[in-house]
């Protein structure tokens, strides 16, 4: 009855723990096996606690260039499709035009679209219209599926604006690049930013759309893919942990300053 | 902070707005003098806040022109305006904190040494210990001083106010109308305040102009309002009036004299908005203030010259320091009367036959071509 109790007691934190090492528990693994020093090439089941990976991550033929290119489209792709989809963002809540209700749906159209079918007919496009595939046609095929997501988060942000601050902006002598930049884009930035890192996320580690568009250039993606087949370096641990690391120091610094600048939070 | 800005009157010379086939403000001329405080009153969506934006720049008027002294400003941008705006939401800055709030003006306009001036703006509003708060963190009247500052800050030559107490609840209203007025005596800028709220309109401004339906109704003095209306609108729109359809008996002597229910009235000939005519019809009104009660036993006692009619008690309520009467006549089967509790008769319950009876001087007439009930507020304005 005690035991009965105790779980009717707690059963909401133990279906939250239950559910968190559900999310946290592959990430785990990939972390732990970095550290492994497996005999053969496949790194599957533990030997031996080492650092080798660690010592020398680029120790793999083609790891490194493959990182570096994916992280270069990542960044191009954030700052594209965060650019074109703010702009698209802010029209759609700010203006009025013929077809605003057709646009709003279309922008859903590649999310809803199976990402195989479009990697397919992207392909299909580029191959017609005689684009030579490789670090371009992955970058433009990026920018457009990450579009839909920024425009999303930054629609979200813009929405909740109150149009009347800009109008006091300009009631106090602030000219329309002026009520943009200090006031328009500051308020907005949560919703921007989101969406940007949105965009970086879905765009570094994409394997199907890239995979038909980059011709006989390899994103760290295919990279993973391709060397599962013949045996699993270490070394691709090591830049997953290392990326998974450097994301939640991202976000420990953002909430410690955050929490240092409390006067600063905007209720979200 | 005492220095006169420079600048005269503003002035709308038959500026108009219309949104497609609605026409939200009728040209209207409108002179608010220099250093007043002047309100719009008004009913939501009678045009007051158009009105008031089209001076800040914020809407561009259909036809007409709006001057500030003798510039003509009509095509100017709001942010090349000598005017500045407290917003009804306060449409504070919430990125900013209260200096930068208060600051943002001055520097764009590129002025450099802007710290002194804004620690006088929170002296002024009493929001010194402040400064670093983010507007989020401030309570609503908080707030409202904050919005306040900001736009004075700029020593515009007109501060628009729209609707700034809306937000407040009814005791913080009452103080910040004072402290408002204060303000506005200390700087002795021009405000024009928008508002719903005739009470509000009546306490602070020196001039009201009362709208109905894009048009301006009336303009004055609030107590010149009140005692003189001169459309039922402002009739029942500004306090309560009771409103009684007569006939015209006689015009010729200085009164005229009409009757209703049986009972001569007389309205001094001056107070009728519109010439009466004898045999024609012809809006009394009187309020109810004004108005005292006798029972029918005492008729006698009432004296004469008096404008008396009677009828029979249907409801009392006891306010505090008066007690209101809904009395039914032959008259106007719901007259109101407000009667001071110094000396309270007993026998004045529901269902007591009495005399209502008053000074003929405090009578006004009203054209009777015109709904009786207009400006009758049915439900509490939400805003």
């Amino acid at each position: 009855m005690v035991v009965i109790r105790w779980i009717r007691r707690n059963l909401v934190v133990i279906a939250g723990l239950l559910t968190l090492a559900y999310m946290i528990l592959p990430n785990i693994v990939v972390m732990v096996f970095s550290f492994n020093n497996p005999k053969g090439r496949f790194n599957y089941a533990w030997q031996e606690f080492s650092l080798d990976a660690w010592k020398d991550p680029c120790g793999v033929a083609d790891l490194c260039g493959s990182l570096s290119l994916s992280l270069q489209i990542a960044a191009w792709a954030t700052v594209g499709a965060t650019a074109l989809g703010t702009m698209i963002a802010f029209a759609l809540v700010r203006y009025r035009f013929r077809a605003r209700g057709a646009i709003n749906s279309l922008i859903f159209l590649p999310m809803a679209m199976p990402e195989v079918v479009m990697a397919a007919s992207l392909l299909t496009l580029f191959l017609n219209m005689g684009a030579e595939l490789g670090f371009w046609t992955v970058l433009i095929a990026h920018i457009m599926f990450c579009l839909s997501f920024v425009v999303t988060a930054v629609k979200a942000r813009v929405m909740s604006m109150d149009p009347r601050l800009e109008e006091a902006a300009r009631d106090l002598y602030a000219g329309p690049v002026q009520t943009f930049l200090r006031v328009t884009l500051p308020i907005a930035a949560p919703g921007i930013a989101a969406g940007a890192l949105l965009a970086f996320a879905l765009s570094f580690d994409d394997f199907i759309i890239t995979n038909f568009n980059a011709g006989s250039t390899v994103t760290f993606p295919m990279f993973v893919w391709g060397s599962a087949q013949r045996g699993t370096p270490v070394q691709i641990n090591v830049i997953g942990t290392a990326m998974f690391v450097i994301a939640v120091l991202v976000v420990l610094g953002g909430q410690l300053i955050a929490s240092r600048r409390k006067n600063n939070a905007q209720p979200q | 902070m005492t220095q006169k800005t420079e600048g005269g009157d503003v002035r709308l010379s038959g500026i108009s707005k219309t949104y497609g086939s609605f026409t939200a403000v009728h040209p209207l001329d409108l002179t608010i003098p220099q250093g007043s405080f002047f309100a719009l009153l008004g009913a939501s969506g009678c045009g007051k806040t158009t009105t008031l934006r089209m001076i800040a720049g914020l809407e561009d008027p259909s036809t007409g022109t709006v001057f500030l002294g003798d510039k003509d400003v009509t095509d100017l941008q709001p942010y090349k305006r000598p005017v500045n705006t407290v917003f009804q939401s306060y449409a504070l800055f919430p990125h900013l904190n209260v200096c930068e709030n208060i600051a943002f003006g001055l520097r764009r306009r590129g002025i450099k040494s802007f710290k002194k001036q804004v620690d006088d703006m929170l002296d002024l509003v009493q929001l010194g210990a402040f400064a670093g708060r983010k507007p989020h963190q401030l309570s609503g009247g908080q707030q409202q001083r904050v919005a306040v500052a900001r736009a004075l800050i700029n020593h515009p030559q007109v501060l628009l106010l729209d609707e700034p107490l809306g937000a407040l609840d009814l005791k913080l209203r009452r103080q910040m109308q004072l402290e408002l007025k204060r303000i506005q005596t200390e700087v002795g800028i021009t405000f024009v305040h928008v508002t719903h709220d005739q009470e509000e309109a009546m306490t602070m401004a020196d001039q009201v102009a009362v709208m109905n339906g894009g048009r301006v109704e009336q303009l004055g003095a609030p107590a010149d309002l009140y005692e003189n209306p001169k459309t039922t609108f402002v009739a029942n729109f500004l306090g309560t009036s009771n409103l009684i359809e007569a006939e015209v008996v006689e015009t010729a002597g200085e009164d005229t004299v009409v009757t209703c229910g049986g009972s001569k009235l007389r309205v001094p000939g001056e107070r009728c908005a519109s010439q009466p005519r004898s045999g024609g019809k012809l809006l009394v009104g009187v309020r109810p203030e004004k108005v005292s009660v006798a029972h029918a036993d005492d008729a006698g006692s009432v004296a004469i010259g008096r404008n008396k009619i009677t009828g029979r008690i249907v409801a009392s309520s006891f306010i505090g320091v008066s007690t209101q009467y809904i009395v039914d006549s032959p008259a106007c089967s719901d007259f109101e009367v407000y009667v001071q509790n110094i000396e309270r008769d007993a026998r004045l319950v529901p269902g007591a036959e009495v005399v209502l009876h008053w000074n003929p001087a405090h009578t006004f007439g009203l054209d009777a071509d015109q709904d009786i009930d207009a400006g009758v507020e049915t439900v509490e304005e939400s805003a």
